[in-house]
């Protein structure tokens, strides 16, 4: 496979609102900044590609005003998946493959607070069975967190202590929504939400928006000193439906794991899209992670989670800390879909 | 590293139709992807990924609907990858699925695009309002008549242009069993007869609102060389290429787009065509709307700019034209939206491949498929061939 990395990296400050911006007006610095880092404008880019979905921004072809504002004239090579911008990244990867372009721009956004977010997300589900049940997000991972603790596999305590961990690493994330230095006992003694979930377990809802830009080999290394190299990416997809699953575990994870060649090296950083605190465990497990490796330095899913942008901003803190030295190899996930559903699975190292 | 040949190996579609009531989304899906997968003389367990591609997921009503699909498309433990590129989107998605292979990553790949336009009212989802955004009222033919007025004032096309065009596609539509109109007593009074929709347009020169699925069969060129040896002509990707130019930009001719040039430019580039109208035998573009036919043929450099509608009224274009354009009948005669991109470059390899039934043309060598969406600024366009590129 060709040699691409990820050479820049940017996004907006997670809010759990922003009323006063528009999409496109929300999304612009995390673009600019992104294409600014390494000294660029749209014309240097080769292809572009984005993730986003109509459903949040509430109108058809949604993705069009934004890609107005990226300013695709004279006219581009450019994508959209209706995906998180993870995938819009993988996209980009296999079209950096062919050889015959050398950067490419990836971006993704989401604003949640015009909805409510649990609802809307139950129109993924299926229309004719489950649709109809309205059964939200948050009851669906609830009855995941239940499998998991039934199984033996985790406690509530191993929950809290993720929790706990990810909002006091978030106090180091200047982008992050939710942060603070509370134990793991404090999160225990507070009620349950959607048993066996508390607040705490889930993460935020979040209006964000993120940019990488990534580079092909030699010009890769002629734009930042050390590019955060794609080693592996892969993705694999699970049936919706939870009866069809053992939810306990991540298979679609595990297989995109081993695809992507986690097991060929050390792993010093994981930056796991876990919206859900025994999310990260179950993942945790599926990508045969040890404890000698860091996981969620940013707070990951639990301290700021920007639909169809949580995943890409996976791959994005991680490539920000192989580039500035603090890592040398490491993992970033994404989700899509009730209870993991959906997985992708990218591993990024540094030159020696 | 370097580019792997592709080739399409399999073509299924639905019958097409305004309410396919008797199927679920899923089951429209797998109508369409079961008979690709016969005619590749493959099962489900032979595929490595599912690229799927639809418009906007108003249409049915179901948010990101790939994910409840899943299974139904045999994508467990599969990559499984979802395309939205407005109205090219089927055709952007053949070529995503397409570059999985030539990237050297997988060695068979199912894509399927589709739309179920009976859950819901595609005209008003389109015509959502959104604050300090151009409405887009009463849908894409309220969008495009001024473009097609534009157009007629600058070719100085006579008026019955588009009513030919009309004719000719649900003409051809009637050859096409798959087709959502026969029309059996169509005739260009009938059509000139119709009511006024958005001036110029007429209802006859209308796409209708089709529930309907197309499916194509990527192989490598190892999967390719088995499928010919085994006397199964292949469709061999000959180029691929996208644009996208803004919605609104005053830089923009949405008569005679920029990215629709580059885009028939850079896919004649890589299949090695130089004289598009003498190098390519049959085409399939997406024309929603009558006079479309004549814009393309001029924007895909099959004509000069004005001359466009000359070779539509000269019959061309017709079946037994020397350029016959959209032998299938068109969007004109279906329109599953999401997937009506991929019709085209579906039936581009038919073409290829000898398999149209009664709207084959004779001895097509080298066929484009075209697909266009939003306000005339996305392009995907494909060549494929009897020959090895």
């Amino acid at each position: 496979m060709r040699d691409i990395a990820v050479i820049s990296f940017a996004q907006t400050p997670a809010r759990r609102s922003v009323p006063e911006l528009n999409e496109v007006e929300m999304l612009m610095p995390a673009v600019h900044d992104a294409l600014t880092q390494v000294d660029m404008t749209i014309d240097d880019i080769g292809f572009t590609c984005s993730g986003s979905t109509d459903y949040l921004a509430g109108t058809a072809f949604s993705f069009v005003s934004t890609l107005d504002a990226v300013g695709p004239w004279p006219p581009i090579q450019e994508s959209h998946v209706e995906m998180d911008g993870a995938w819009a990244l993988y996209e980009a990867w296999v079209k950096l493959q062919l050889g015959e372009i050398d950067t490419a721009l990836v971006y993704a956004y989401a604003k949640s607070s015009p909805g409510d977010l649990p609802m809307v997300l139950t129109r993924q589900l299926d229309p004719i069975t489950v649709g109809p049940l309205w059964a939200d997000s948050v009851s669906l991972a609830a009855l995941q967190a239940r499998a998991l603790l039934d199984s033996g596999k985790a406690t509530e305590a191993d929950m809290a202590e993720v929790v706990a961990r990810s909002r006091k690493d978030a106090l180091g994330n200047p982008n992050a929504q939710l942060a603070w230095d509370r134990s793991a006992d404090d999160h225990l003694a507070t009620e349950y939400h959607i048993a066996p979930l508390r607040k705490g377990d889930c993460a935020p809802i979040t209006d964000g928006a993120a940019a990488i830009v990534l580079a092909a080999g030699d010009v890769a290394r002629s734009k930042v000193k050390r590019p955060a190299w794609i080693r592996g990416i892969d993705h694999r997809v699970e049936p919706i439906h939870l009866g069809l699953r053992d939810l306990t575990v991540s298979e679609s994870t595990k297989i995109a794991a081993g695809k992507a060649g986690v097991a060929d090296g050390k792993v010093d950083i994981a930056e796991l899209h876990a919206p859900f605190s025994h999310q990260e465990l179950i993942l945790k497990e599926a990508l045969g992670l040890g404890d000698d490796t860091t996981i969620n330095p940013s707070g990951g899913a639990l301290a700021a989670n920007a639909m169809m942008t949580a995943g890409l901003i996976r791959i994005g803190e991680l490539a920000t800390r192989i580039s500035n030295g603090e890592a040398d190899r490491g993992v970033a996930h994404a989700t899509s879909g009730p209870c993991l559903q959906q997985n992708l699975v990218t591993v990024l190292e540094g030159e020696a | 590293m370097g580019k792997e040949r592709v080739a399409v190996v399999g073509i299924g579609q639905t019958k097409h139709e305004a309410t396919r009531g008797d199927v679920s989304v899923a089951g429209l899906l797998r109508e369409a992807a079961g008979r690709a997968l016969a005619d590749a003389e493959m099962t489900w367990s032979d595929v490595d990924a599912v690229v799927i591609g639809k418009a906007p997921d108003f249409f049915e009503g179901v948010m990101m609907p790939e994910l409840f699909l899943a299974d139904a498309l045999g994508c467990t433990g599969k990559p499984m990858f979802r395309v939205h590129t407005a109205g090219s989107v089927g055709g952007s998605t053949a070529i995503v699925a397409s570059q999985l292979i030539s990237a050297g990553i997988h060695e068979r790949v199912l894509t399927v695009a589709f739309e179920k336009q009976s859950e819901s009212e595609a005209m008003w989802a389109l015509s959502l309002p959104i604050p300090f955004t151009p409405p887009l009222h009463a849908g894409a033919g309220g969008y495009f008549a001024p473009h097609v007025r534009s157009y007629i004032r600058r070719s100085k096309a006579p008026d019955h242009i588009g009513m030919l065009v009309a004719l000719k596609d649900r003409q051809n539509g009637l050859k096409n069993p798959y087709a959502h109109l026969h029309e059996h007593d169509i005739s260009f009074d009938s059509i000139k007869d119709s009511m006024m929709l958005w001036d110029p347009i007429r209802y006859a020169e209308t796409c209708p609102s089709s529930d309907g699925a197309c499916a194509l069969v990527l192989g490598s060129e190892k999967v390719a060389d088995e499928a010919a040896a085994q006397g199964r002509q292949p469709a061999w990707i000959q180029g691929t290429a996208m644009r996208s130019e803004p919605t609104l930009s005053a830089e923009r001719d949405t008569v005679l787009p920029l990215g629709g040039a580059l885009c028939a430019a850079d896919v004649y580039k890589q299949a090695g065509i130089t004289n598009p109208r003498k190098d390519v035998d049959a085409v399939e573009m997406y024309v929603p709307f009558s006079w479309f036919e004549p814009m393309w043929l001029e924007n895909l450099g099959f004509a000069e700019p004005g001359e466009g509608w000359k070779m539509t009224e000269a019959g061309a274009t017709a079946l037994d034209g020397d350029l016959p354009v959209n032998m299938s009948g068109g969007v004109l005669c279906t329109n599953p939206i999401g997937a009506s991109g991929m019709l085209r470059f579906g039936e581009a390899a038919m073409q290829v491949r000898g398999t149209a039934g009664e709207h084959q043309v004779d001895s097509v060598r080298k066929a484009v498929g075209h697909a266009y969406g939003g306000g005339s600024q996305f392009f995907a366009m494909w060549v494929v061939g009897k020959d090895k590129p």
